[in-house]
């Protein structure tokens, strides 16, 4: 029950994170943590074969994709020069 | 740090109407999820009665490709479909060349290609005791082939047979066996009790190699048919040194 409550939060948590954040990379590593967690969430809902395929495609080729489009933004010219305002507080 | 170029602030109404949109859907979500009973028990009961007719000891494999089989059958159609949305969406452009030769990167693959084929067998062959199955098995071998493509910046044909004869396995294979079953017992997906466990390990088989291809193929794009030349012609990075590409 604990456990349930716990994972709740952090999925919450990764969420806001995960979607407030300006530096893209960075959100797309928690979108992959997020599915990992997502994946835990499925398997305390006794739903084995879906935290599986969770697990494979949400956080793996999900995640994957995510990094090949954001490499593809970087050498199409669509993603800011890097500044060094706004350090991140985590 | 890499932001969004443009990247405008948002106006505060925009802000507010969304978070009122999202907070209400959670909560439209939420109370529908607690209004459902715990279990739905008469389900529960019927499938695992009729669970030694199935072939397979897995419920949720039961469920999936036998008492559900064509549900399934369509999904592997509308994966199927996906994939030629998804080609048909733009111009290929071919990946970058990157510095050969790159031991390093080229060192996971060789770890890991052997243990995920493996992996992805051993969790479609035990789809029918424990959790797994097709679609799983498919994502593993998807992600392995990810690896692979990354790696070594293959392009993959789409004209060649063995990709395209990949892609199609699936949905041919039950198909086949569904018209079979429809010609031999005169019931659609209707598998014969005795051999449903071999049937349903056929169907599973085939879907998972397809399952892998739609899914490296979502993934990394395929270079265009070459049957019609003066079409779909794919944009070359401007140095790019001519790769073998698959076969």
């Amino acid at each position: 029950m604990l456990l349930d409550g716990f994972l709740s939060l952090v999925i919450l948590f990764l969420a806001w994170r995960l979607l407030t954040s300006k530096d893209l990379f960075k959100a797309v590593v928690l979108f992959i943590g997020f599915g990992l967690v997502m994946s835990l969430a499925w398997i305390r809902l006794r739903a084995i074969d879906i935290a599986m395929a969770e697990a494979a495609i949400g956080a793996g080729l999900t995640g994957a994709l995510f990094l090949s489009a954001l490499h593809r933004m970087h050498r199409a010219g669509d993603t800011a020069p890097d500044t060094d305002e706004e350090p991140d507080a985590t | 740090m890499t932001r969004m170029k443009n990247d405008r602030p948002v106006s505060r109404t925009t802000k507010g109407l969304t978070a009122v949109a999202a907070v209400s859907l959670a909560a439209i979500l939420t109370w529908g999820v607690w209004s459902l009973p715990p279990y739905p028990d008469h389900v529960r009961t019927l499938v695992f009665e009729k669970l030694p007719v199935s072939g397979v000891e897995n419920p949720v494999t039961a469920v999936l490709l036998n008492f559900r089989g064509y549900d399934t059958l369509i999904e592997i159609g509308v994966l199927l479909l996906a994939l030629v949305g998804v080609l048909s969406a733009g111009p290929y452009s071919a990946p970058a060349p990157g510095k050969q030769p790159r031991p390093i990167l080229m060192l996971l693959p060789r770890l890991f290609l052997p243990f995920i084929i493996l992996l992805s067998g051993y969790v479609l062959w035990i789809g029918k005791y424990a959790p797994g199955g097709a679609f799983q098995a498919g994502a593993v071998l998807a992600g392995g082939g990810i690896l692979y493509v990354t790696a070594t910046d293959r392009r993959i044909r789409l004209a060649t047979g063995i990709v395209r004869s990949a892609v199609a396995a699936g949905l041919l294979v039950f198909l086949l066996v569904a018209l079979a079953t429809l010609v031999a017992r005169g019931q659609f997906l209707q598998y014969p009790v005795a051999s449903a466990g071999t049937l349903i390990l056929v169907i599973e088989t085939a879907a998972t190699v397809s399952i892998g291809a739609i899914l490296l193929l979502l993934f990394v794009g395929a270079e265009p048919i070459e049957a019609y030349p003066n079409r779909d012609r794919h944009i070359e990075p401007q140095n790019a040194e001519k790769e073998d590409p698959i076969k």
